[in-house]
């Protein structure tokens, strides 16, 4: 990771000591390097949360936008400059509840930019709440008995709007993580990473998930490689989270630019 | 046989929140959360050199570095 990429007069960072974004943040940083872009081409944007604080921890340009309103305002920044690699930095509450309509019209259009969400289950700023990626039955402030609501399936959701390049990671599967973020950010056409993360002060203390340390180490228990899964029937797989690409689809939007030229 | 290498561990205690992560990804038991909830580097000589501890750091408090010497 170039450690210049980090602005470290600003450190240490705001988060909780075991919360999960800095570790997202270190492997965008990370896939960044490694695929050498220009620094002055890259934007980071984002909503409003815990997670949406991290491109203020970098050295690139960065907008921190209202609660949601992180895809529209990188949608007009690359409209404007399409020469910019545009990275999208959101929660799971920001992109996917006040923020889903924005997520997944961005995704029917395949705009050409990079959402990367830091999921960790719940509203962390705001105290624990339930978010529309809160597995059911979890415990959270809004949900002190349980959820009884179903979560979305992010990699589902994007896949059906029609993005063009999906992936899950986690956050203990550090090289997995880079190698999807960095397939996404060089991805043309709308790309998005479920990023999952931790909210130890909230989610892991409501749930009983024990320490920052074992949050982070179980996920080798419950996640579960895709070209292994894809070799396992529904009963197996009962309670784990799939992580892999599970999009990536090239020039897919060609025809359709095409058979619109032709028109006009 | 060749001769084991041997690593350089920087701590930036400044940065770091003695979260514990480093003290469970290691796998050689460098670190330990010491009697006072603090980061401690306990058997740095263990050290292999597999950049768990600085991949899961979520506060960039770790580098690890080769030591070359000549
Ligand atoms: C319009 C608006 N509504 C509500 C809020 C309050 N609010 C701030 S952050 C947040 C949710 C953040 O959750 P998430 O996006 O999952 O990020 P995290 O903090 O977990 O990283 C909410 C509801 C707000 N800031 N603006
Ligand atoms: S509240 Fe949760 S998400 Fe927010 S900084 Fe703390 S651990 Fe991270
Ligand atoms: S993982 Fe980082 S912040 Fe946490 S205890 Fe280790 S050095 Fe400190
Ligand atoms: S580099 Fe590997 S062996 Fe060395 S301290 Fe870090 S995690 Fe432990």
């Amino acid at each position: 990771m170039r450690l210049d990429f980090l602005r470290s007069e600003r450190l240490p960072n705001i988060w909780c000591p075991g919360c999960g974004n800095g570790i997202v943040l270190r492997a965008l940083l990370e896939a960044i390097s490694q695929l050498q872009l220009d620094p002055d081409k890259v934007v980071l944007v984002s909503g409003i949360g815990c997670s949406s604080r991290a491109p203020a921890y970098t050295a690139f340009d960065n907008v921190h936008t209202l609660h949601g309103r992180a895809i529209p305002t990188a949608t007009g920044i690359k409209l404007a400059n399409p020469d910019l690699s545009v990275i999208v930095l959101t929660g799971d509450g920001d992109c996917s509840a006040i923020g889903g309509n924005h997520l997944i019209h961005a995704a029917r259009r395949d705009v050409d930019i990079t959402v990367v969400v830091f999921n960790n289950y719940n509203y962390g700023m705001t105290g624990g709440q339930a978010s529309p990626l809160t597995p059911a039955a979890s415990i959270t402030t809004t949900t002190p008995s349980g959820n009884m609501d179903r979560p979305f399936d992010l990699v589902n959701l994007a896949t059906g709007a029609g993005a063009t390049y999906v992936a899950r990671s986690g956050i203990y599967f550090t090289k997995h993580l880079v190698d999807h973020l960095r397939k996404a950010i060089s991805h043309r056409g709308f790309s998005l990473v479920d990023a999952v993360a931790q909210c130890p002060t909230y989610y892991g203390r409501f749930n009983r998930k024990g320490s920052a340390g074992q949050m982070i180490t179980s996920q080798k228990d419950w996640m579960v490689l895709k070209n292994v899964a894809d070799k396992k029937n529904p009963e197996e797989l009962a309670g784990k989270v799939v992580i892999g690409e599970f999009v990536n689809i090239i020039g897919a939007r060609q025809a359709d630019i095409d058979a619109a030229k032709e028109q006009s | 046989m060749p001769e084991r290498k041997s690593y350089k561990i920087t701590h930036y205690r400044k940065w770091c929140k003695n979260c514990g992560i480093c003290v469970a990804v290691c796998p050689k038991k460098v670190y330990e959360i010491d009697r006072n909830d603090r980061h401690a580097i306990v058997h740095p000589q263990d050290c292999i050199g597999c950049q768990m501890c600085v991949d899961h750091c979520p506060d960039f408090a770790l580098t690890v570095e080769e030591v070359k010497d000549e």
